[in-house]
């Protein structure tokens, strides 16, 4: 590729310069030399742009091509609307309770019927796309943010970092998720942003891996040997050069994991160690439906229909994701 | 091949010595003094220092460290302060329930989510391979949960085809001699409580094992697909070999190792899972055993519990890395 560019450069060096030459013969050499300089890395820049620009296109287009992906868009598009507009769309108050409509079938007036407490169950759930969505994007940014930092450190520097780092990773991946996350929790004490904390501790090992692997590839390339040739700062070096070329593969990381911390999330807030009541949350809301499972059982289901399309939703543009950066995995 | 094992299980001791460090750590972890949490904030001051006597919460860290791992060593896990019995007695009821239980579910989703990956790669794009990579996804994206309490509404108590909870009817008796029920009850005979056992397994496992079997499915597909692709099937087909001989005696073995190495990381997922299914289940095994220690905040059996679902964890990795050797003559280990 270098080498290209290179050659690229002296044709066109010496086409201008013959150009020129022949213009103004009168005009200083090192002058020519300079404009043709300045003329060459703006040409090149705006290619890089372009190349870029159609890049991000590429993919853009790959993943509007694709059915499946745009599926999962909308169902997050919706999901999103339903967050947002949650007070204009809730036909009722997600808490107040109502006795005398407790445990009502799904009717006209109630369209997913009303729990044990007579609290309709549609608001909850609108009122419960807030928490799910903002559990998902928050633990998986945290866990990006120190994960990758891991990665990057180990990656990078190598040698004994690394391996403290990988071996502690290795530690953290020696627990079952679900039991260390409940572990976690055991030592927080039962709140929805500890049950936040946790799930961003057990999913950090990915992160840092993802991004330690796809730093140890890009370092030896020769743009990073370059910028550390010119003396660029190490910060520099890994914002700048190394960070960008490894985004393709934490993106897809990080939205297939959103949909894993909503699951788990719900999980722990149904073992009763997250959202606590009255806080229209999904796994919440299934859990104070068990015990009237028997009778009612729209109470649980409706909750976990929407769990189900919501994670169903970032699973698929997470696989349509993977498929626009990297068409060489798809099959 | 014994040098690499050999090998392998040294390795493990330093990520053993580091699970019990963090599982030693996490009450001190805890803001507060440990003894007046397990105790709660009305117990006694005599209790409170009989108790951190007891744990040898008054000397220091590394001291009392080294204690507990020269405990763990001798097979003594504590005592719970709920029901002051041994955890490691406890544990020798549970954990085979739970093993049980896992066994059961990683069986139910390798049977069903293998031969459904391996259609679905040999008839791409048909419609069994859109319903059964559907059924996958949604499968992958369900809250197992959900799906347990679901389950037990309907084919509990809706059609009452399967008992909703516990390992065994209360009327039904059967000596214990390993605490694995079907092979106690194969052991005395007693076919009675063979049946029932497999019957209260239906459930519980078919929730358990669902993400698994979604997981496998999509795996082996994946894997066979790009099997399929390469010139030494192409040349099995061309010496004329039967679709059946290509796809089960060339694609298949190749494209084991991925898919065994998924269900390895499955069964660690499941050790994890049971805790949801086990309680919903009201299952004794070492998930609920957990769960309701962690409520009731009764460290020494959280500690106890953690400690060997993760040993479990890692002994199932390693036992993967041995299998690799066994599918794949490609692969020495020296």
């Amino acid at each position: 590729m270098e080498w290209l560019i290179q050659k690229y450069i002296i044709v066109k060096i010496n086409a201008r310069g013959k150009e020129k030459e022949e213009v103004k013969v009168h005009e200083n050499k090192k002058d020519i030399e300079d404009e043709i300089e300045n003329e060459i890395i703006h040409e090149i820049n705006e290619e890089i742009e372009e190349a870029e620009e159609s890049f991000l296109k590429e993919i853009l287009k790959r993943l509007y091509k694709n059915k499946s992906a745009m599926f999962g868009v909308g169902i997050l598009i919706i999901l999103i609307i339903s967050a947002i507009f949650a007070s204009l769309l809730a036909p009722y108050d997600p808490i107040d309770s109502n006795i005398l409509q407790r445990l009502q079938g799904p009717t006209l007036k109630h369209w997913l019927g009303t729990d044990d407490l007579g609290r309709d169950i549609l608001s909850r759930i609108i009122y419960g796309s807030r928490i799910s969505l903002q559990v998902g994007v928050i633990s998986v940014s945290i866990s990006l943010v120190f994960g990758g930092m891991a990665g990057v450190l180990a990656g990078y520097y190598g040698g004994k970092i690394d391996m403290f780092i990988m071996r502690f990773i290795d530690i953290m991946l020696a627990f079952p998720s679900v039991l260390l996350a409940i572990g976690i929790m055991a030592v927080l004490g039962p709140k929805l942003s500890n049950a936040m904390i946790a799930i961003s501790i057990v999913n950090m090992p990915r992160f840092a891996r993802i991004v330690r692997a796809s730093v140890l590839m890009v370092k030896s390339e020769e743009y990073v040997v370059a910028a550390e040739a010119i003396g660029a700062t190490d910060f520099q070096i890994v914002f700048k050069y190394i960070l960008p070329n490894c985004l393709a593969p934490v993106i897809v990381q990080s939205t297939l994991s959103i949909a894993s911390a909503i699951l788990e999330a719900a999980g722990l807030s149904f073992l009763g160690l997250g959202a606590q009541p009255p806080t229209p949350e999904w796994g919440a809301m299934l859990s104070e439906g068990r015990s009237a499972l028997q009778i009612a059982p729209w109470v649980v289901a409706f909750p976990g229909i929407a769990i189900m399309i919501t994670v169903v939703g970032f699973n698929l543009l997470g696989d349509g994701l993977r498929d626009a950066l990297d068409p060489k995995m798809k099959q | 091949m014994l040098n690499y094992i050999l090998r392998r299980l040294l390795l493990l001791i330093p990520i053993a010595i580091g699970v019990s460090i963090a599982v030693f750590l996490m009450i001190h972890f805890i803001p507060g003094d440990p003894a007046k949490i397990m105790l709660g904030e009305r117990a006694n001051k005599e209790s409170i220092e009989r108790l951190r006597e007891e744990m040898g919460l008054n000397e220091p860290l590394y001291i009392q460290y080294f204690k507990f791992a020269g405990k763990i060593v001798k097979g003594d896990l504590g005592r719970s302060i709920m029901s002051k019995n041994k955890v490691i007695e406890e544990l020798k009821e549970r954990y085979p329930a739970t093993i049980e239980l896992s066994l059961f579910a990683i069986s139910i989703s390798i049977i069903i989510g293998i031969p459904a990956g391996i259609i679905s790669a040999t008839k791409r794009y048909s419609f069994f391979d859109y319903f059964s990579m559907s059924g996958a996804l949604i499968g992958v994206s369900m809250p197992i949960f959900w799906l347990g309490l679901m389950a037990i509404w309907l084919f509990a108590f809706k059609l009452g085809w399967f008992p909703p909870s516990s390992r065994l009817d209360a009327t039904i008796e059967l000596t214990s001699i390993t605490n694995f029920n079907i092979i106690d009850s194969i052991l005395t005979k007693n076919w009675l409580a063979f049946r029932n056992t497999l019957w209260h397994l239906v459930l519980p496992g078919i929730s358990l094992g669902t993400i698994p079997m979604a997981i496998i499915a999509r795996m082996t597909r994946s894997s066979m697909l790009e099997v399929m692709g390469k010139d030494y099937i192409k040349t099995a087909y061309a010496k004329g070999l039967k679709e059946k001989a290509v796809i089960y005696k060339h694609a298949l073995r190749n494209a084991l190792i991925p898919i065994i190495t998924v269900i390895g990381l499955q069964f660690g997922t499941l050790l994890g899972g049971a805790v949801m299914t086990e309680t919903i289940f009201s299952w004794p095994g070492v998930g609920k055993y957990s769960f309701d220690a962690i409520m009731a905040r009764d460290f020494p059996v959280v500690q106890g519990t953690i400690l060997i679902l993760s040993v479990t964890f890692v002994l199932v990795n390693l036992i993967v890395d041995l299998l690799y050797g066994m599918v794949d003559p490609k692969i020495h280990y020296s």
